[in-house]
């Protein structure tokens, strides 16, 4: 299992660098989602795969049971809620520099600052 | 201490918070404010004779050995009423030879700043404390060379003299460092507590000779005195009170602190001492050749400073009596002479000493404090600088072993000194009259009064030695030589070598200003024999490096600063990923146990769906294709968190990825088709850099799932989530109760997002 995972880890992370390194914004921004979905996945295997063990209390007071750790469990969600919001500004600045600029070519932003 | 550098800061910093008020008054504040200081030290000083210190610490950073520590003692009082009462003279001179100039506020401020941090560096009994204040001197007299900012030569001057104390500072902050390590403390009792250890270890020598850096460039040593004249571009009350009497002397002051803690080794003692001598010839063999006089002045000053730093090389008792006087002494008659040249340039337009001549006749005042200065500085009675002289003869003689080759150099040094002084003052006041544009006048008394209280203390002074040998002297003198006596003053010391020595200096001194005087052609010999010898222009050659530099790193600049966005991140993942593997295959990791069982079809299944997407998602020219394909990965990462029991991510995933791609299609609607923007081999090129990195964090994922954290932080959570905060979803309790705050700071993350998109997209036209 975590060997697949690993693999598809490793995947994700190889498509994203690919696409960051592309001239086209949208395609660096789809890198960037990828990057950070491998990332996520890459925090939330290092707690430990466990399946069918939901971090729920079942009653009170009884026996300790196993169950995932919810740290990283916190960690992760937080990290998919910001880049949520990272992915919709980044997308937003691409639109309004595509308005201004007339184009989708990242070299093209070389010149735009001066 | 810290009170008085406190109520200084706020009362002077209040006078210039406000640029319209008090107009040109506001230079009596600092001058008041210092004048007090004056007096407050001064009553410290039958307290300080009595118990010997005053140590007061303010703990800053204690973990650190970062702590405010001021101690007053003998040596520190000694420079902090020098710094007090020259300074509040030079507020005053400065009020009245600042007066036609435009921003007078920013001078005021940068000279009241500089008053206070000498005062603090004086004081500073921490010596990373110590060498915050040094900086900022640095930083101070910076500023104050290039007042004159329009000037070209003044900024060049100014950046010449940051980049050599500026540098001479960090080599001392490493030394101190270094050092420090040995006694674990930046604190200079802890630093005397254990000087034995600290002269037997193996980091004596490479610290000493780091913090001998640091006291050269700032006492303008050879090689590096070349700063100092050329700082002579500054304001003269600028030179007067930094660049002569206080700054400078911090080199010094640096090295009497440090002597009873580093001193009394062989390497001590030759390096300094023959880096003193070189100076000192220097400073006066090429003050005869100058023609401006505050480059006069300037040269004296290094020979001056040269002197000090060869004193406190040989580090005797009697030496470090002499170091003290002459210190003292010139002070004193530098800060005259310096104010003197600033009002001779005012009132006749020129510095140039060919140009000058006769100015007794219109500035008789002038004259006289001008001649009880130059009286001082060649080491005449009766004035105080016969007596520093007269000491520093003593020390010599009774300095065993290498006294005879220092006898005959500081002979010669001091007939150059004798010449330069009678020679000059003669020229200047005495010699031809020349024709001046406006007749000199003596108009503003202020610029004559600090001179003369100068001049007037030397003579009083060297008249009744007592008066300062019995009080200041003998206070800081056990401080710098630990056992030593009480200096005895007096002129007439009977005949003895001594005599004779001065005898000797005073004869060929005469005669050689004579020389000066009678024959003209001489000093045109000179100055052009010292041309062919000193064809090296340190300067010059200094700013041609400097300049070189800038161009070199502007040159390099353009390589790496390119403004291409991809090959930045190319280069950061590119080295990311070749570290990584670096570690992976020589660092000695273990590698991961490789567990191919499959438990359930679900996963390999689910894997196999999201390979083809994510591969044909970036591959593909299609956008909505893409954006598809990227959603079928997005919902299988979901997939991946439900089956290993994180329902809550679970959850969010799903919501944000249908988000992404509803957004996503908005936006392409309005944006262009893909192109093939790259060539063929770019795209091998890129392929390679993300396989390389794909690769490596595979690796790291299968050791970073087989990485056994223990995880008191999640039982804790598991523990408490029902009992004190009523949740049995333990990962829901943590966001929304036991880390409140962070759930809280990425509301304000999306907030901030959604303000900004709407700023982006709500504008219609312009620009970005």
């Amino acid at each position: 299992m975590e060997v697949i995972l690993a693999i598809l880890v490793g995947i994700l992370f190889t498509a994203g660098v690919y696409l960051l390194l592309r001239r086209s914004i949208v395609k660096f921004i789809i890198g960037f989602i990828f990057i950070s979905n491998a990332t996520n996945l890459l925090v939330f295997m290092a707690s430990g795969l466990l399946a069918g063990a939901p971090a729920f209390i079942r009653d009170e007071g009884g026996e300790k049971i196993i169950m995932a750790d919810p740290v990283p469990q916190a960690l992760v969600l937080t990290a998919i809620v910001i880049g949520l919001g990272i992915t919709a500004f980044t997308l937003a600045l691409k639109y309004r520099f595509f308005q201004v600029t007339g184009t989708d070519d990242l070299d093209q932003l070389k010149r735009t600052d001066q | 201490m810290h009170q008085a550098l406190l109520i200084y800061l706020t009362v002077g910093g209040a006078a210039f918070l406000f640029p319209g008020v008090g107009g040109k008054r506001r230079a009596l504040v600092p001058a008041l404010l210092l004048a007090g200081f004056f007096l407050f030290f001064l009553f410290k000083l039958p307290f300080i004779a009595e118990t010997g210190a005053w140590h007061q610490v303010i703990l800053w950073i204690p973990e650190l050995g970062l702590n405010l520590e001021f101690l007053l003692d003998g040596l520190s009082l000694f420079m902090v009423i020098l710094v007090a009462g020259i300074g509040a003279l030079v507020f005053l001179y400065s009020r009245v030879y600042m007066k036609e100039y435009q921003e007078t506020g920013r001078f005021y401020l940068y000279l009241f700043l500089f008053a206070g941090s000498m005062t603090g560096l004086v004081l500073s009994a921490n010596l990373i404390q110590l060498f915050i204040f040094w900086e900022l001197t640095s930083v101070l007299s910076f500023l104050l060379i290039g007042f004159f900012h329009e000037k070209a030569e003044a900024r060049r001057a100014a950046f010449q003299s940051l980049y050599i104390t500026g540098f001479g500072g960090l080599c001392m902050l490493a030394g101190i460092i270094l050092l420090g390590s040995i006694p674990g403390s930046y604190s200079l009792p802890a630093w005397l507590a254990s000087s034995a250890a600290i002269r037997a270890s193996s980091f004596y020598v490479p610290g000493l000779l780091l913090i001998l850096v640091g006291a050269f460039t700032k006492s303008a040593q050879f090689p590096f005195h070349f700063w100092l004249p050329t700082a002579m571009k500054a304001p003269a009350p600028v030179s007067a009170y930094l660049h002569s009497a206080t700054m400078v002397k911090a080199g010094f002051f640096l090295l009497a602190r440090l002597a009873p803690v580093l001193g009394g080794t062989p390497e001590w003692k030759y390096i300094i001492s023959s880096v003193g001598v070189l100076t000192m010839l220097v400073g006066s063999y090429l003050a005869i050749s100058q023609k401006d006089i505050k480059s006069i002045l300037a040269y004296t000053t290094i020979n001056g400073l040269g002197i000090l730093v060869l004193l406190i090389g040989i580090n005797t008792e009697q030496s470090a009596s002499a170091a003290l006087i002459f210190l003292f002494v010139h002070a004193m008659y530098k800060a005259t002479l310096f104010m003197m040249a600033g009002m001779i340039e005012k009132k006749t337009g020129t510095r140039d000493i060919d140009r000058l001549g006769g100015l007794a006749r219109h500035m008789p005042v002038s004259f006289i404090i001008a001649l009880l200065a130059a009286l001082s500085m060649a080491g005449l009675p009766p004035m105080l600088g016969f007596l520093g002289k007269e000491l520093i003869y003593e020390a010599k003689v009774e300095l065993p072993g290498i006294n005879f080759p220092l006898l005959v150099l500081g002979v010669l040094s001091n007939i150059l000194m004798v010449a330069v002084s009678l020679a000059f003052l003669y020229k200047i006041f005495l010699g031809p009259p020349r024709r001046y544009a406006v007749a000199p006048d003596e108009k503003g008394w202020l610029l004559l009064a600090g001179p003369a209280v100068l001049a007037l203390f030397s003579l009083v002074l060297g008249l009744f030695p007592d008066l300062i040998g019995n009080t200041l002297i003998n206070t800081a003198l056990p401080v710098m030589h630990a056992g030593a006596g009480e200096v005895d003053l007096k002129i007439w010391h009977g005949v003895n070598t001594v005599f004779f020595l001065s005898l000797l200096t005073v004869f060929f001194g005469l005669l050689l200003s004579w020389l000066i005087i009678r024959k003209t052609t001489l000093l045109e010999a000179w100055r052009r024999m010292n041309n062919a010898i000193f064809y090296i222009r340190f300067s010059e050659l200094f700013s041609a490096a400097i300049d070189r530099f800038i161009a070199f790193s502007g040159r390099k600049e353009k390589v790496m600063q390119h403004g291409y966005h991809r090959y930045y991140i190319l280069t950061i993942v590119s080295f990311t990923a070749l570290l990584m593997w670096g570690k992976v295959i020589l660092g000695g990791v273990e590698w991961p146990e490789m567990h191919v069982r499959v438990e359930s079809f679900f996963i390999p299944v689910l894997v196999g769906v999201m390979v083809p997407a994510v591969l044909y998602s970036t591959l593909t020219r299609s956008r909505m294709a893409a954006i598809i394909d990227m959603g079928v990965v997005g919902y299988g990462i979901s997939l991946i968190y439900m089956y290993f029991s994180a329902v809550d991510l679970a959850i969010m995933q799903i919501l944000v990825e249908t988000l992404t791609v509803v957004i996503f299609v908005l936006v392409l609607q309005r944006l262009p088709r893909f192109a093939i923007l790259s060539t063929r081999r770019t795209r091998i090129r890129d392929l390679t850099v993300a396989l390389v990195f794909g690769s490596v964090m595979t690796m790291v994922a299968l050791f970073a799932v087989q990485a056994n954290v223990p995880k008191p932080v999640s039982e804790y959570f598991q523990d408490r989530s029902l009992t004190d905060a009523f949740g049995r979803n333990v990962v829901n309790v943590i966001l929304v109760d036991f880390r409140a705050f962070d759930t809280l700071g990425e509301t304000v993350v999306l907030i901030t997002a959604a303000l900004g998109i709407l700023v982006l997209i709500g504008k219609k036209t312009g620009k970005i």
